[in-house]
């Protein structure tokens, strides 16, 4: 259970000596992505095309922000993590093509995920689901927006954050899964639960 | 005489008060699992929850970008003038101050797909009557997000198990719930009625102060008992493991029909947001769940 700023890029290396429970504070460039993002994305690798920016080293973050445009400039009112479950179905090609080392999102992800992140070297980092305000005040700045006709909240955003967290590292390279063992014990401690209860 | 300005006034603040500012008993609850919770992880994602909360009240922000679906808690007394005017005032303060505060356009056509990207739509705002004797209005707000709604659930349980049934029933949703409702969650519980009238209850209990035991002492008793059931889940804040799954269990009950036995769970995260304020016939406003100087 440690607490470790990282900076982006993050280094292969690095990021295998997370475990879960560990906590991260990221600082660098991090980017959103939500379903359509994710899909946008590896379409255009699959059609041999480059992403707008490389995204080797950097964290993808499960978030469709609330944004406002003053003085032609962005700002990130509110920037909470959304359910990752929607992107289980693209996460693993995700980091296999492009080499993201942290997913930050809430409610953990599924064993396609776990797996790619053992084989490739990346973590997931739970941020506190609803916490937006807290989020957005980590974001420095907007350094660009990609994809806008997905709409406002669907688009990449690339963001720059100082101290961005607490993340809690719930899936490791190690083939760990926090959100499945709490799932998991839980299950088992059913029947003592009712005991308890009285049936 | 109340006039429908002054309503749409104090529902427009009572929306901007309920998503930027939590009810100290809330605020209170989340401090006191933060104290007590003893998992590292567990006590930084309540930390994480009270930075926030107190962020947001600071900068006036929504404390979380989903600022739910509407529903409006209405007692008008009922020598109240114009009481047929209140739901024109309340949906045109929906429509302010989701530009004002703002909130996140939530009214999708459920078969178009179309977003009316102003809260309302048909029957949402949703309002809720209840006529009572005298001529003051008192209006409560309740932003119910999604992803607690989502794990809500309604149980047309065998009248022959009775409470076992009932533990039984909440202790599964609970656990199926996991780290998806955002917990520390509240629980609110009803029995009895009917399918829509045990749902319509269960919600009602979440405008119960959580520092409030139950009148009844069975069901006080109870509630303690289902508290205490669904923290030892160790399922815990954001599903990460720890003491605190919810932070409080509120019980109500309709008489049943013989053969039915109805128990609806509405859960509630950690964001409980919600504001209530009375307006006298002298136009004299009480702020009840917060403080408005
Ligand atoms: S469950 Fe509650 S806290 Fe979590 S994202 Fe939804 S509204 Fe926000």
């Amino acid at each position: 259970m440690t607490t470790y700023p990282l900076r982006t890029p993050i280094s292969e290396k690095d990021v295998r000596k997370l475990v879960v429970n560990d906590t991260i504070y990221l600082t660098g460039t991090i980017v959103t992505a939500r379903d359509s993002a994710h899909k946008k994305a590896l379409d255009l690798h699959k059609n041999g095309k480059q992403l707008p920016l490389n995204l080797e080293g950097l964290a993808v973050f499960h978030c469709g922000p609330i944004v406002k445009k003053e003085n032609h400039e962005w700002n990130v009112l509110a920037a909470g993590p959304t359910t990752s479950t929607r992107m289980e179905p693209f996460e693993d090609d995700f980091i296999k093509n492009f080499k993201v080392r942290v997913v930050i999102g809430k409610g953990g992800m599924g064993k396609k995920t776990v797996d790619a992140m053992k084989h490739y070297g990346a973590v997931y980092g739970a941020f506190t689901g609803g916490a937006a305000v807290l989020a957005a005040k980590a974001i420095k700045q907007v350094k660009g927006v990609e994809w806008t006709d997905l709409g406002m909240p669907e688009a990449m955003w690339i963001l720059d954050v100082e101290n961005f967290g607490p993340l809690t590292v719930a899936i490791d390279t190690h083939g760990n899964n926090l959100f499945q063992t709490i799932q998991t014990k839980a299950e088992t401690k059913k029947q003592k639960i009712y005991k308890t209860l009285g049936f | 005489m109340v006039s429908m300005q002054v309503v749409e006034n104090v529902a427009v603040k009572l929306l901007q008060l309920a998503v930027t500012e939590l009810p100290q008993d809330v605020k209170d609850a989340l401090q006191r699992a933060h104290r007590e919770e003893d998992t590292q992880v567990g006590k930084s994602q309540l930390k994480a929850i009270l930075d926030n909360i107190d962020l947001a009240e600071k900068t006036s922000a929504p404390m979380c970008q989903d600022t739910g679906v509407i529903i409006f808690y209405v007692k008008a007394g009922s020598k109240l003038d114009g009481i047929d005017k209140i739901e024109d005032a309340l949906r045109k303060a929906t429509i302010r101050a989701t530009k004002q505060v703002p909130l996140r356009p939530n009214a999708v056509n459920p078969f178009t797909q179309k977003n009316t990207s102003d809260n309302t739509g048909r029957h949402i705002p949703y309002i809720h009557w209840e006529i009572v004797p005298g001529d003051t209005l008192e209006l409560t707000v309740l932003p119910k997000g999604g992803g607690s709604e989502n794990v809500s659930a309604l149980g047309m349980l065998s009248p022959s198990q009775g409470t076992n049934a009932l533990k039984k029933f909440v202790i599964d949703t609970i656990i199926n719930a996991g780290a998806k409702p955002c917990p520390p969650t509240i629980l609110g519980i009803a029995v009895g009625g009917g399918a829509d009238i045990a749902m319509n209850l269960a919600k009602q209990t979440l405008l119960k102060p959580l520092n409030q035991p139950n009148p009844d002492p069975e069901l006080a008793k109870l509630e303690q008992e289902l508290r205490e059931a669904a923290n030892s889940t160790g399922i815990g804040p954001m599903g990460l493991g720890g003491k605190t799954t919810v932070l409080d269990v509120k019980i109500d009950y309709a008489y049943r029909h013989p053969a039915s036995y109805p128990v609806a769970i509405v859960v509630q995260c950690w964001a409980a947001r919600r504001a209530s304020a009375k307006i006298y016939s002298n136009e004299k406003i009480e702020y009840i769940s917060h403080k408005v100087n």
